[in-house]
């Protein structure tokens, strides 16, 4: 028996998913002007990057609306799970449902209503209209994630914490919040990973107030593509693994 | 109500949707006595300890806790803990903290609760686990855990939920023993539900034995296997044989009873509504049967019986023999050397002294 085949497939596969990344870590250290030379190390563009204050601004102002967007929706999103796991009420199949139809129906749907919304009551576009429309997308999964964890929790828990002597917060603090803390973790890195690179909604709820990242860069490779976005993209990618590897590192330690 | 006494429920009922899971049930337990509530699965026992933990209401009745009336505490200001039916142990804490959880409610000082919780898993037999995880533990581990995490808080009242369900037959034998140590070591007054009649009959001073939601005895276990009240704690604790027949004459405190196939045996009158024509139900333990070859003590009543097979099981081998009528019977097999052997479809002579046997109206 060989296994040539499958080895050979498996390499095509990969060689797929990781050349692009390769090829823009590669040339953000090119110190050629064009994308298909290569002149040598350098971390000028880097450089460049920074130099570029309308880039370092739009980078906070992306870091900070992924960040306020994952905190807010996994707020309401925990309460709003805790709620639909405790309580029975008519309606709730529905309501769950509902959930899926946010997370499944196309971006531009929900883009363009938000901006309906938005104007009809006259918000002014920027960081609020962001905020809100951020977290109206990350909500949902924020909510099956809390809703998953719930689901293996054991009802008795709760119960054994108020037979010893606790009240209703003091459980909710020392036993609900410990158990579903990994999801609420998972939830928050999956809301900011969301927001963070998001062009179709905030393309439609931005305005010239609060410029973001994503739709920065989208404007910048119009006009062709510099080699400064390959620097941006690297740092994007170092920031995303590294967010990927504590998220494990806490999951795996809760687990313990 | 006695003032000595740490339990006392009155017409205690839960209904579910119009049907009562528990059903006027009132009960009486001494300070420092170990109580079980022994009933086939769904007879209500968990709905009653969720009442007397503050889980649940109940629709009417009264629970006292040493003369307190309970009804409207909420659980974590009653002077009860529970030992839940599946643990219920903190994943996220050490066994430590677990146990450590109830004093901190009570905001005792670390270094004191440091010291009652090494105190009290010596006493449960595992020193020094504190910092484990429970689910690093076995089940009997777990178990003890779940234990102390009530008992270190010396409650006045400790509620029990069919707590060895999870273990295995021969841990579940020694937990039986020692939980009856650990009871009468700490002094605490135990109320303990199982389906399990041998749990309930090795560690109890009283056993209430329910169906249906209802308490059809209340007894030491001893009184209730050798004095059954009615043909369903006869059937329910231990073992036991049930033959059914026509009531056709009382002497005294005997029944004669004709069977279906027409042969008269005898048993003693254990209920006073019968009637004589009644249908009734005569049991038998399987130790008070004797295998007769054909000698008979005088005032033995019997029956022929054919040998169906031997079961040998050590000191609780028996014999299954088809009586008169059908009945299938079990007979004790003494392992000291003094049973006969049986051959398969032999004939022999079941005998049983009246005044060992049964006999209850038919339940239709
Ligand atoms: N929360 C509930 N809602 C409706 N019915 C219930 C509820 N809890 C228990 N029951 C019913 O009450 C009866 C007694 O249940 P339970 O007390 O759990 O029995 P046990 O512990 O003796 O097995 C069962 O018929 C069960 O279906
Ligand atoms: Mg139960």
């Amino acid at each position: 028996m060989s296994h040539w085949l499958p080895r050979t497939y498996l390499a095509l596969v990969y060689l797929l998913l990781y050349v692009p990344i390769a090829v823009l870590v590669v040339f953000s250290f090119n110190d050629s002007r064009t994308g298909y030379e290569w002149g040598g190390l350098s971390l000028r563009w880097y450089e460049a990057l920074f130099d570029n204050r309308a880039m370092v601004r739009a980078m906070w102002n992306s870091l900070w609306l992924a960040l306020s967007a994952a905190t807010v929706s996994t707020l309401i999103g925990a309460l709003t799970a805790l709620a639909l796991h405790r309580y029975r009420f008519r309606g709730k199949q529905i309501l769950n449902g509902m959930l899926f139809v946010v997370m499944m129906s196309p971006e531009i749907v929900l883009a363009i209503s938000l901006l309906a919304l938005f104007l009809l009551v006259g918000m002014q576009l920027g960081y609020v209209s962001l905020l809100l429309a951020h977290v109206t997308f990350c909500l949902p999964f924020v909510v099956i994630t809390v809703m998953a964890r719930l689901s293996g929790f054991d009802e008795r828990l709760p119960e054994a914490a108020r037979d010893l002597g606790a009240s209703d917060f003091v459980m909710t603090r020392t036993v609900l919040i410990p158990v579903i803390m990994p999801a609420l973790l998972a939830g928050w890195l999956l809301g900011f990973t969301l927001s963070l690179d998001d062009v179709v909604v905030s393309t439609f709820v931005s305005g010239p107030t609060y410029e973001i990242l994503p739709l920065r860069i989208y404007s910048m490779v119009r006009v062709g593509l510099k080699p400064e976005v390959n620097a941006l993209g690297t740092l994007l990618l170092v920031f995303s693994l590294v967010m990927l590897i504590l998220s494990q590192w806490i999951l795996l330690r809760s687990r313990r | 109500m006695a003032s000595d006494s740490d339990l006392s429920c009155t017409g205690l009922v839960r209904r579910f949707s119009g049907h009562a899971a528990v059903d006027h049930v009132s009960l009486n337990v001494p300070a420092g006595t170990f109580f079980s509530i022994l009933g086939p699965s769904g007879c209500g026992k968990t709905t009653l300890l969720r009442m007397l933990a503050g889980f649940d209401k109940p629709d009417q009745g009264d629970i006292y806790i040493r003369g307190q009336r309970m009804n409207d505490v909420p659980p974590n200001r009653r002077p009860v803990n529970m030992v839940f039916q599946h643990l219920a142990l903190f994943p996220t804490m050490s066994v430590g903290d677990n146990i450590g959880y109830g004093l901190k409610r009570q905001k005792v000082p670390l270094a004191e609760r440091r010291k009652r919780i090494a105190e009290v898993l010596e006493q449960v037999g595992l020193p020094g686990l504190e910092g484990r995880n429970p689910q690093q533990l076995s089940g009997g581990q777990r178990q003890r855990v779940a234990l102390a995490r009530c008992l270190v808080l010396k409650p006045t009242l400790l509620l029990l939920d069919e707590p060895l369900g999870a273990l295995d037959l021969k841990l579940r034998e020694q937990m039986k023993v020692e939980l009856k140590h650990l009871q009468k070591a700490f002094g605490t007054t135990f109320v303990y539900i199982t389906h399990d009649q041998s749990e309930a009959m090795v560690m109890s001073d009283q056993v209430a034995v329910m169906k249906d939601g209802r308490f059809d005895q209340v007894a030491p276990p001893e009184a209730l296997y050798r004095e059954p009240a009615t043909p369903f704690v006869a059937g329910f604790v231990g073992d036991n044989n049930r033959i059914s027949g026509d009531l056709v004459a009382v002497q005294g405190e005997l029944a004669e009873i004709r069977l279906d196939d027409g042969s008269l045996v005898r048993g003693r009158i254990a209920s006073d509504d019968l009637e004589t024509g009644g249908r009734v139900d005569l049991f038998i333990r399987p130790e008070s049967l004797v295998l007769a070859g054909d000698a008979l003590n005088s005032g033995y009543s019997g029956m022929d019986a054919c040998i169906r097979s031997t079961l040998f099981d050590g000191a609780n081998s028996r014999v299954e023999a088809e009586g008169a009528g059908n009945n299938t019977l079990y007979a004790r097999l003494p392992q000291d050397g003094s049973a006969p052997r049986f051959n398969e479809n032999a004939t022999v002579r079941l005998a049983w002294d009246p005044a060992l046997a049964r006999v209850f109206g038919a339940r239709i």
